[in-house]
């Protein structure tokens, strides 16, 4: 049953009226202006027994995504498409609130809303990874690890699902007579479109993006939005225990799309680097 | 795939792009429970109770200045085409938190300080958008059970088929159609509680679309008070 947990420091109403004020002088708790982002790096490849992976730091909030492709068996009501799995582990070293065990709803909709940013965008052509439609089909495994917990998962586990998806390479597959063998071919993804999640929080009045931890703590509301390479809108998520007005959501709308382009950018030039080297 | 919409504007069910399925609602159709609310929204059959404020349990879990909010989403195994198991999907785990985010703003949670507030949702017969479905018939089940409220939580999904902006997609336009896109509102306080959407949208689509959800919400807004009113009046005839 839902309920709500309590993951992050606890933050008095003093904290936050201090915050509040902050926000109202345009200054955030670590002296970034409202619609700043916090510095992006990301290591492609690092995990050379995937066949993609990218670690993300954005502040101080780690994670690392691992792509892994087998073979599989289409599911009866898409014969001819491949698989996309989505799963999603916040580590017990990455935060004091997290405990060993099965993922808790958090985890659930972190790994869902990714899962929709990739799917919903169509970023992947899963028509190209039929290899026999209605029998064999390849499978994609997008694994999550977090490691380090401030903030922001959805945005910073979302630009690493996609910049290691964009570098994955893995072995063709080939039918012969019956069967389908592997060959010592490499295929690399079939990328459409390159996704970015972009994600706001509601602090009293004011709209911030890329909530950090005491940020979360203290927010009302928070909204993720995706948007695919021609800046359309393909996955949209409302959380936190607060509300918007309509107005705000659009506003948060336009902010996130100029910021998604530049974002974009960010993860094309490190999958570039990455291919080259 | 499957023609959505034929020439004539209308859709596989007949309707027309912006028109919405039938809705019946009812209150206190459960004698136990606290509060209670049925609806039925095209072929969604969805029961949800109330229960609270209670005692907290466990124990720890309970709030010094606010009511606890429990909520759980679940699908009967015979709901859908193929049987569901009955142990909670990711899906329902997922459903059961943003329903849960889309009731709590509207509930004065800070009226009962350690306490808790169960809110159950069964999903007997599943369609298109039975979780908009849900959230009216929980924040109703809520009014039932007699817990202040600021307003009402009513939902309504929109959507995209066939390149068009329609309202309340039913099961196969849901699956065959480009967007889904539910949202609840609280329509007196103009706030927008639950908000997700799958598939291309242009920013002007979701603008039309969005306006055409909140519109709906206030129609279904309408049903729900009526059901609300007609539960109360029967009560007071009993008594």
């Amino acid at each position: 049953m839902s309920a709500a947990e309590r993951k992050h420091e606890f933050v008095d109403s003093l904290r936050r009226r201090q915050i509040i004020d902050g926000l109202s002088l345009g200054k955030r708790t670590d002296g970034r202006g409202l619609t700043d982002y916090r510095e992006l790096k990301m290591e492609i490849g690092a995990i050379v027994k995937a066949n993609g992976s990218a670690m993300v730091h954005l502040g101080n909030t780690i994670v690392l995504v691992g792509v892994k492709v087998n073979l599989g068996t289409p599911f009866p009501d898409t014969p001819d498409e491949g698989i996309l799995t989505v799963n999603a582990d916040v580590l017990p070293i990455a935060s004091p609130y997290e405990e060993p065990g099965p993922p808790d709803e958090d985890t659930i909709e972190l790994a869902r809303v990714v899962d929709r940013g990739i799917r919903e965008s169509h970023m992947i052509d899963m028509s190209k990874l039929a290899i026999q439609p209605g029998k064999k089909v390849y499978s994609v495994f997008i694994d999550v690890t977090v490691l380090d917990v401030d903030g922001n998962l959805f945005d910073a586990v979302s630009y690493a699902a996609v910049a290691a998806l964009m570098t994955t390479r893995f072995k063709k597959a080939v039918v012969k007579g019956d069967e389908v063998i592997q060959s010592d071919k490499m295929m690399e993804m079939p990328v459409k479109t390159i996704p970015v999640s972009i994600t706001t929080a509601k602090i009293g009045s004011h709209t911030i993006l890329d909530p950090d931890g005491i940020e979360e703590a203290v927010m009302d509301a928070r909204l993720t939005t995706t948007f695919d390479s021609a800046n359309r809108l393909c996955a949209t998520q409302k959380g936190g225990e607060g509300w918007f007005t309509p107005e705000e959501i659009l506003r948060q709308m336009d902010i996130a799309r100029v910021k998604a382009k530049e974002i974009r950018s960010v993860i094309k030039e490190a999958v570039k680097n990455a291919k080259k080297s | 795939m499957t023609e959505l919409i034929d020439k004539n504007n209308l859709r596989v069910d007949g309707r027309k792009l912006d028109e919405l399925r039938p809705i019946k609602m009812q209150v206190g159709i459960l004698k136990n429970a606290d509060g209670s609310a049925y609806i039925e929204w095209g072929k969604n059959k969805i029961i949800a109770g109330v229960y609270g404020p209670k005692e907290c349990h466990p124990k720890h879990m309970a709030l010094p200045d606010r009511a606890l909010l429990k909520c759980r989403y679940h699908m009967a195994p015979f709901s859908v085409d193929e049987r569901k198991s009955p142990q909670p999907s990711r899906r329902e785990i997922e459903l059961s938190k943003i329903i849960r985010e889309a009731l709590s703003p509207a509930i004065l949670l800070e009226e009962f300080p350690r306490t808790a507030i169960e809110i159950y949702i069964e999903v007997l017969q599943s369609d298109g958008g039975s979780r908009v479905a849900s959230i009216t018939a929980a924040s109703a089940a809520l009014a039932d059970a007699g817990i202040p409220m600021k307003d009402l939580v009513v939902g309504c999904a929109v959507g995209k088929i066939d390149g068009k902006i329609v309202a309340d997609l039913s099961d196969i336009e849901d699956k065959e159609g480009e967007v889904d896109l539910p949202v609840a509102c609280m329509p007196n306080l103009n706030s927008v509680t639950l908000l997700q959407s799958d598939g291309p949208l242009s920013k002007e689509e979701f603008k039309k679309a969005f306006k055409l959800a909140l519109d709906k919400c206030r129609y279904v807004y309408d049903i729900q008070r009526k059901a609300l009113l007609e539960g109360y009046l029967a009560k007071t005839k009993e008594a």
